[in-house]
């Protein structure tokens, strides 16, 4: 493990300690990538401002109570559909229908009727990122490894018994997935409104910079969203591990 | 045979609802369907095809295809060189978290305002739910076949082409899905934002000059293109996963 980290910070020091010299040295315009020390200088400079907290405040509450409204929705709604049959077949084509339309192809009507606030980052969050907790959550539920369902039918399990305890925790790690793919989903959306529409957060403050020539600050503030995202994800990934624990997928990799 | 019949006449039904609701609209922002349709057939029947469709398809598919290639083939081989896992490790984890919007302006002021610009976005963006989920297709499997695999002598490409491929295939084929849509979203995003030509680029316009019945032409359109996409991608996974779906159909039938 301790030699994990150790080739990860190496290859990353590497990395930056190129740039420095790539931009330093003049053969890429600091116009274009200016020197990672300037940058990170800027990003120092904007830990301590406000305007940059209230932005990536901004940013996290259109992600977080979108990402809540689909998960819980996407969930509820996947594992109904992955278990009927019937309802999956039915529904099947609204939702082949429905879901292909790229949310951002709804940004102007979301400028039209909700205008440029929260609303409107909320409304493309939401119909974005409930797609893979939707279907990840159908998939899960009828993947199910058809002997463990052999299995409990020969213990004369009841369907509810089914579902509880082979169905749900056969499907979770789909699900997990999907939650994931959700998040960086609803942070894609979130900074889309921001950007293409100008509602407050961060990007609208790396567009502001971008027009403005400041690059310094554009890619601190780039870098800071990354931050942003890796955090998120890193919160995601602790949760999904201890929720899943007991499942082959984690054993393995403690090995 | 009820299943055929809702699979015909839900969406139908749809469309009939939208019309009527629609008809007698005088709301500026919401056009009859009829008019949508008649501007839809005026913009995008032939006469913008060229200039904006064909380039906004052909970026798609290429940001898509480079992703799909990378990523699943990045992910093998991290999955099964740990040392190199290692190495990539952090600087993956990062940029797989900047929301690739927000490389846009970056881009727009290294690249330029060109296709390449568009393409980059995508796959950066488009990449990561491939190499994850074939991360996790790989991680997540039946160790047995494995080991008996070993234990017959079966070497390593053949052990990753018959065993470890397929097993994660589903689970591949559940992050190309997800990373479709999102090249979608980015192709049209970055056409917004960084373009002057493309579907994504026509719709902005359009709002911008409040020409409404355009604008919904142009949504029209992306959900069609999206529509289409996704069956073409059915089509395909059904054949390639064939095997699989039999299988867990039959368990489920019993």
């Amino acid at each position: 493990m301790r030699r994990n980290w150790l080739l990860g910070t190496v290859s990353v020091l590497v990395v930056l300690a190129l740039l420095e010299l790539i931009t330093r040295a003049g053969i890429v315009s600091a116009r274009d990538i200016p020197p990672p020390s300037d940058v990170l200088a800027e990003l120092w400079r904007q830990l301590g401002s406000r305007e940059f907290w209230s932005a990536v405040g901004d940013t996290l509450s259109g992600w977080g109570v979108g990402l809540a409204i689909s998960v819980v929705a996407g969930v509820l709604i996947g594992v109904a559909l992955g278990l009927s049959d019937t309802a999956y077949g039915a529904l099947r084509v609204p939702i082949e229908f429905l879901r292909p339309i790229p949310s951002v192809a709804l940004v102007p009507l979301a400028v039209l009727v909700y205008g440029t606030g929260l609303q409107s980052t909320l409304f493309l969050v939401v119909y974005a990122a409930l797609w893979p907790v939707l279907l990840n959550s159908i998939y899960g539920v009828r993947d199910v490894e058809p002997l463990t369902l052999d299995m409990g039918r020969v213990y004369g399990l009841s369907r509810f018994a089914q579902l509880r305890r082979i169905v749900l925790p056969s499907a979770v790690p789909y699900i997990a997935t999907g939650v994931r793919v959700a998040s960086s989903i609803a942070l894609i959306l979130a900074v889309t409104a921001e950007l293409v529409i100008g509602s407050p957060g961060l990007g609208r403050s790396i567009t502001v910079a971008e027009g403005s020539g400041a690059v310094d600050l554009m890619y601190a503030l780039v870098f800071a969203t990354g931050v942003l995202g890796l955090a998120l994800n890193a919160l995601l990934e602790r949760v999904e591990r201890r929720a899943l624990r007991w499942h082959p997928s984690q054993r393995e990799a403690a090995r | 045979m009820t299943r055929r019949v809702l699979q015909i006449a839900v969406p139908i039904a749809c469309v009939a609802a939208w019309w009527a609701v629609s008809a007698g609209s005088t709301n500026f922002f919401f056009p009859p369907l009829r008019d949508i349709l008649e501007t839809f057939r005026d913009t995008w029947l032939f006469e913008k095809v060229p200039s904006d469709v064909v380039p906004s398809v052909a970026r798609l598919l290429a940001g898509y295809g480079l992703s799909a290639v990378i990523g699943i083939g990045l992910g093998l081989f991290l999955r099964l060189h740990p040392v190199a896992c290692a190495l990539a490790d952090p600087l993956t984890h990062f940029l797989r978290s900047i929301p690739a919007p927000a490389l846009i302006p970056p881009a727009l002021v290294v690249l330029g305002l060109g296709s390449g610009t568009k393409v980059f976005v995508i796959v950066l963006g488009a990449l990561w739910p491939i190499l994850l989920n074939t991360i996790d297709g790989v991680r997540g499997q039946d160790p047995t076949p494995l080991e008996m695999a070993r234990a017959y002598g079966i070497g390593g490409v053949e052990r990753v082409q018959r065993i470890v491929l397929p097993a994660a295939a589903p689970q591949i084929f559940a992050g190309l899905r997800t990373s479709l849509s999102i090249a979608l979203i980015l192709m049209v995003i970055s056409e917004m934002v960084a373009s002057t030509n493309g579907i994504g680029n026509f719709v902005l316009q359009s709002q911008r000059t409040f020409a409404i019945p355009e604008m919904w032409a142009g949504i029209l359109l992306l959900g069609l293109l999206g529509i289409a996409l996704s069956l073409i991608f059915g089509a395909v996974e059904r054949r390639v996963l064939r095997w699989h779906r039999g299988a867990r159909q039959a368990a489920r039938a019993r």
